[in-house]
């Protein structure tokens, strides 16, 4: 029973990686951008939530509601101020840049915060579970967590195929130049893509803080998490995300139930597999 | 009848190679004008520059009464120039009728029901209404050139341009094209075409200009300019003794 109870923890831990891993993925497939600084605005996204709750004694999941817009309106300033200037056939002035980002965001924090742990209460929700039976538990906010992420996927695969809006996605992706042509602004569609981006990782940051404690340096474990959910699933396929999530919870949970530190090797060994036998991930968009 | 586009002494150089040398011509409104030339003769440049896709170096370019030199691409597009691709690019993962709707929603600004009706109407009048559904990626080339027009048209351009649109085409394929394009003259379009199937042109155009060398060295009345013999040596390339 605690092989079939860590399989069950960690498909909902992998709800978490999902949101983790959901924001990367959509900047990715829109502009090619790799958001080095993920993980770090994830971070920024619980500390904003650490403030608010603490200021105003808001409960965390309460504090989306300012988070959440505050987040997707820095997302858009950034890419219309530093990001769009690094855009273009290079992969390398992006990377360079929001690895810059990533450190300005990690000292900021530091300098600000200090780096004592932090943790965001949500209170009985927190302890709570649903007894499934046969002696398992599922806890209520690794639920809830999961639910966001299929809920946050399910809206963004509607944005991407059924809105005006995720047309001009897929226009930009395909071609930038055509898209201009008719009549496309890129760079604000980058903008409004990078602020959905964000909006995705504050919930994803709140989650987070909610769930284990944080301090100014654990965004870049974040990002190699998210970016290995990305990458087991597919480039470029939302739903495939959320299985690399659920791929990468699972085998961290069940190398923790052989032996408590294997956790986050075995996570990394699921990952090198399929990038061994299925370099383009287990579920590769397939292009028209 | 009011000056649609106003191209005055536009010159573009990529290094050594001008592409558009003092180039300046104006083009009325509802009418059609051909361009033709040799290969590399800056004809598809100069598309790029009135589109907004190349800036030139000097000189300037007005549609409908504003200096556009300096406009975006997407601005330039909603404000009513929509061209056609050479070699058709459409958006590979998206369907037909998905990219038609880019350019109705974006480049037009129209509602989202307005948008689909100017799509349904672009797609009968270029004859891929039952492939509406299919992903672009899967169209024929023909089809493609079809949807390249179609994307143009949805964007209700007040300026059409088409670059090589007949080209690979049968004679039966390009009688119906010709006919569409009347049909999408009679609209109140203005038109310039690019092409090197000169009867093609010559069935729907008004005036020719000619360019090579990124230069225009001939302007006028189709009959005149087809007949000229300097058209005759440099564009035909014949020799033309005496």
């Amino acid at each position: 029973m605690d092989w079939v109870n860590a399989v069950l923890q960690g498909v909902l831990l992998g709800g978490l990686y999902a949101l983790f891993a959901a924001g990367l993925s959509l900047i990715f497939g829109v502009m090619r951008l790799v958001n080095i600084a993920h993980g770090d605005f994830i971070v920024l996204a619980a500390f904003l939530g650490l403030v608010v709750t603490t200021t105003l004694g808001m409960h965390p999941l309460a504090a989306l509601a300012i988070v959440v817009p505050f987040m997707a309106l820095l997302g858009y300033v950034l890419q219309r101020c530093i990001l769009n200037q690094t855009l273009g056939n290079d992969i390398l002035p992006p990377l360079l840049v929001t690895f810059g980002l990533s450190v300005i965001i990690q000292n900021g924090l530091l300098e600000i915060f200090t780096a004592n742990p932090q943790k965001l209460s949500a209170g009985a929700l927190e302890t709570a579970s649903i007894p499934l039976g046969g002696g398992l538990n599922a806890g209520v906010l690794p639920i809830l967590t999961f639910a966001a992420a299929v809920a946050i996927i399910a809206f963004l695969q509607w944005i991407f195929y059924r809105t005006s809006l995720g047309r001009a996605f897929r226009a930009v992706s395909d071609n930038q130049d055509i898209a201009q042509l008719m009549g496309l602004n890129k760079s604000h569609i980058f903008g409004l893509a990078m602020a959905l981006s964000m909006a995705v990782i504050a919930i994803a940051g709140i989650f987070l803080a909610v769930r284990t404690s944080f301090d100014p340096s654990v965004g870049p474990a974040r990002l190699i998490f998210g970016f290995e959910a990305v990458i087991i699933g597919g480039l470029g396929n939302l739903w495939g995300t959320l299985i690399g999530g659920i791929i990468l919870g699972v085998s961290q949970n069940i190398g923790a139930q052989i032996n408590p530190g294997w956790q986050l090797l075995a996570g990394h060994i699921a990952f090198l597999i399929v990038l061994a036998v299925r370099p383009r991930g287990l579920f590769p968009r397939v292009d028209g | 009848m009011s000056t649609v586009l106003k191209l005055q002494n536009v010159s573009k150089a990529f290094g050594a190679v001008k592409v558009s040398d003092e180039l300046s011509y104006e083009l009325q409104s509802g009418e059609a004008l051909g361009v033709i030339g040799p290969n590399g003769a800056g004809k598809t440049s100069m598309f790029n520059l009135i589109t907004g896709a190349l800036s030139p170096d000097a000189g300037s370019i007005w549609f409908n009464g504003v200096d556009v030199t300096g406009m975006s691409a997407a601005m330039r597009c909603r404000s009513g120039i929509a061209r056609s691709f050479q070699i058709p690019q459409p958006f590979g993962a998206m369907t037909v009728f998905e990219n038609a709707l880019v350019a109705a929603t974006h480049g037009a600004g129209l509602s989202k029901s307005q948008a689909n009706e100017q799509c349904l109407v672009a797609l009968e009048q270029t004859g891929l209404l039952a492939k509406a559904n299919l992903l672009a990626g899967n169209l024929t080339l023909l089809e493609r050139k079809r949807l390249e027009l179609t994307r143009a048209l949805c964007a209700k351009p007040k300026l059409l341009l088409l670059d090589e649109i007949a080209g690979g085409l049968t004679e039966k394929e390009c009688h119906a094209l010709v006919d569409t394009i009347k049909d999408i003259r009679s609209t109140g379009i203005s038109i310039i075409w690019i092409e090197h199937i000169v009867h093609a042109l010559l069935a729907v155009v008004d005036r020719l200009v000619v360019i090579d060398f990124g230069r225009k060295i001939a302007e006028g009345e189709p009959k005149a300019i087809m007949d000229s013999q300097q058209v005759k040596e440099i564009y035909m390339g014949i020799e033309v003794d005496g």
